[in-house]
């Protein structure tokens, strides 16, 4: 029996449930997170679009990893997740 | 310097969607040692994504498919082979790169399943590429709002993990794949607020015969129109999804009405308040592997570039196999067929045996042909370009910027403009909006359509600095018949990065 409580990661600080091999991406818009990126250029919010890993527009940083794409990444306990700014390789993109 | 012969499979499958299961299932169902690599995490591809086996959802969402059966019968053959030895399955695993060496075909991998992730590399004498296709998309305002999905990707939330893309939902765009991922949407409880198709279906009436040949996918296709009356999806027809707006995510999309030659009929658009919008313009074949190797591509009625294959699906490179939307699209069926004749192909088998489905896949490839000319993409979404319009998400190129790279730079096709102003030159390489650029810059300079290097692309799926400087394992060939390992084997090896 797995204990349900335990199916959670946390992204920007807040915690998000998931059921097992799910997707970051997927968890995230079950809960309506819609954006979690913001572009190198523009600042402009992005999440989901193509959703099978080709168009790269839902990369996310988990676990200080950046440019993880939100749509394969399947969804661990205690990870943490946040929004990726610009390359997502510094503050400041 | 070559591996030992006896660790290179006889054949090396990249794909496992349904031309590449039928692919490896039949190869191996006649002799070949064959490797089956693919992304997902299970086999199935795009067309049977399913949740993942520890997933509470799994089984949940059968209901989804149409044909699950040959998914069923495909999988329990393939999990026959691998007990036997015969199929080496390798989920997780991103093809990067292939060579084409003394000893074979070495494909290059990414192993996702590990964390870090891992190079590997694997060997086959003969290759098979059954990599798909993903949805076509083109450019219009607001399309880069979170909340515009593709097609595809609204399909592969509900059918991979029972995820509702939005509540108030509006799928648009062309071509019968729209209706599914509509019907699927209500069955799951979206609010699907309407189906805007851009073609006439009086469209098919020209191509009767092929449709009389195929009744079996006409039938499908009821199916889907009676489960989206059942929820009261109106399904517009001549309809096209022009803008969407919202600030910060999507709140509304404008559609409008077409006339008889696809052009919006003025005072016609209507905004309707939505959260999402899931949106295809039919789909564009993976042809990167094939490229790379040099196969020889044309461009399909449809306008996609794909791969050119001879009866026996073998390409203008020998040994180079292909099967499913690589070679022209036309859905799950027609890439069974393909992947069938493939399989036995790449085995060393006789195609005139399987004389059933040699009819099969010319009867379902004049389907496709009648599919292809019923739903073009209207050409007036080049007119409804602005300014603003982002045309490449990578590297946020808009409208004016691609414009004044064709006007005052000289750039006359989509190559030229990438190195001007960089559209496709972003972590996605063009993938989503390299047929817009391409429509773009031949409109713009009067000069017709020539999509010829936009499937270019020196790695086919981008690979982390870090990744590519590691060592790569090698992934062997069982050895001895009916060895099962619950992992294949991997040895450590330093060839190509000594070199």
């Amino acid at each position: 029996m797995i204990d349900d409580s335990s199916h959670y990661f946390t992204f920007d600080g807040r915690r998000i449930p998931f059921t097992p091999g799910e997707s970051v991406g997927a968890a995230l818009t079950a809960v309506g997170v819609r954006a979690w990126r913001r572009t190198r250029v523009h600042g402009r919010p992005r999440g989901l679009f193509c959703g099978i890993g080709i168009c790269f527009d839902c990369l996310i940083v988990a676990d200080d990893i950046p440019n993880e794409r939100a749509c394969l990444l399947i969804a661990q306990a205690g990870m943490t997740v946040s929004t990726q700014e610009g390359t997502g390789h510094d503050a400041t993109g | 310097m070559t591996p030992p012969a006896d660790t290179t499979f006889s054949v090396v499958i990249v794909g496992a969607g349904p031309a590449g299961l039928a692919a490896a299932t039949e190869a191996a169902g006649h002799g070949a040692k064959v490797a089956l690599v693919d992304a997902g995490t299970q086999p199935g591809g795009q067309y049977w994504r399913r949740p993942n086996e520890a997933s509470s959802a799994a089984g949940k969402l059968d209901y989804l498919h149409h044909d699950l059966t040959s998914y069923t019968t495909l999988v329990d053959k393939l999990s026959e082979h691998r007990k036997s030895g015969a199929v080496t399955y390798l989920p997780q695993h991103d093809a990067w790169t292939v060579e084409g060496t003394d000893a074979g075909f070495v494909v290059h991998l990414v192993d996702r399943s590990r964390r870090p992730e891992k190079r590997v590399s694997v060997t086959g004498r003969r290759l098979v590429v059954a990599t798909g296709a993903y949805d076509r998309q083109i450019p219009f305002p607001g399309w880069d709002l979170p909340g515009v999905m593709t097609a595809g990707g609204a399909q592969a939330l509900l059918k991979g993990h029972g995820v509702r893309a939005g509540e108030r939902v509006l799928v648009a765009g062309t071509g019968p794949f729209l209706l599914p991922v509509a019907a699927g949407l209500a069955e799951a409880g979206a609010h699907v607020v309407g189906v805007h198709e851009a073609n006439s279906p009086l469209r098919w009436i020209r191509h009767s015969p092929a449709v009389a040949k195929n009744l079996g996918k006409l039938g499908e296709g009821v199916g889907y129109a009676r489960s989206l009356a059942r929820h009261r999806v109106p399904v517009r027809t001549r309809s096209m999804l022009v803008s969407v707006e919202g600030s910060g995510q999507v709140e509304s999309a404008t559609v409008a009405r077409l006339d008889g030659r696809g052009t919006p009929i003025p005072g016609s658009s209507t905004r309707v308040p939505v959260d999402t919008v899931a949106v295809g313009w039919g789909f564009t074949p993976q042809l990167e592997l094939l490229v790379m190797l040099g196969c020889e591509t044309d461009v399909d009625i449809d306008g996609s570039v794909i791969c050119t294959v001879d009866g026996r699906q073998e390409t203008t490179v020998p040994g180079v196999f292909t099967a499913g939307e690589t070679c022209g699209v036309g859905g799950a069926a027609l890439s069974l067929a393909e992947g069938t004749i493939a399989g036995i192909a790449a085995a060393g088998g006789a195609v005139a045996a399987s004389a059933k489905v040699v009819r099969q896949r010319s009867k379902l490839r004049s389907f496709a042909a009648a599919m292809h000319l019923a739903h073009p993409v209207p050409g007036c979404w080049v007119d409804m370009i602005e300014d603003h319009t982002v045309i490449c998400r990578c590297e946020e190129v808009n409208g004016a910027e691609l414009r004044a790279a064709v006007d005052d730079l000289g750039a006359a096709d989509a190559r030229s403009a990438k190195l001007l102003v960089r559209p496709g030159m972003g972590w996605c390489q063009g993938r989503v909006c390299g047929f817009a650029t391409a429509c773009l810059t031949a409109a713009w300079t009067a000069t017709p359509y020539s999509p010829g290097t936009t499937a270019r692309r020196p790695i086919a799926t981008p690979v982390r600095l870090g990744t590519f400087l590691e060592p790569s394992d090698v992934v062997d060939a069982p050895t001895t018949d009916g060895a099962q390992c619950d992992r294949p084997t991997i040895r450590a090896r330093a060839r190509y990065d000594d070199a």
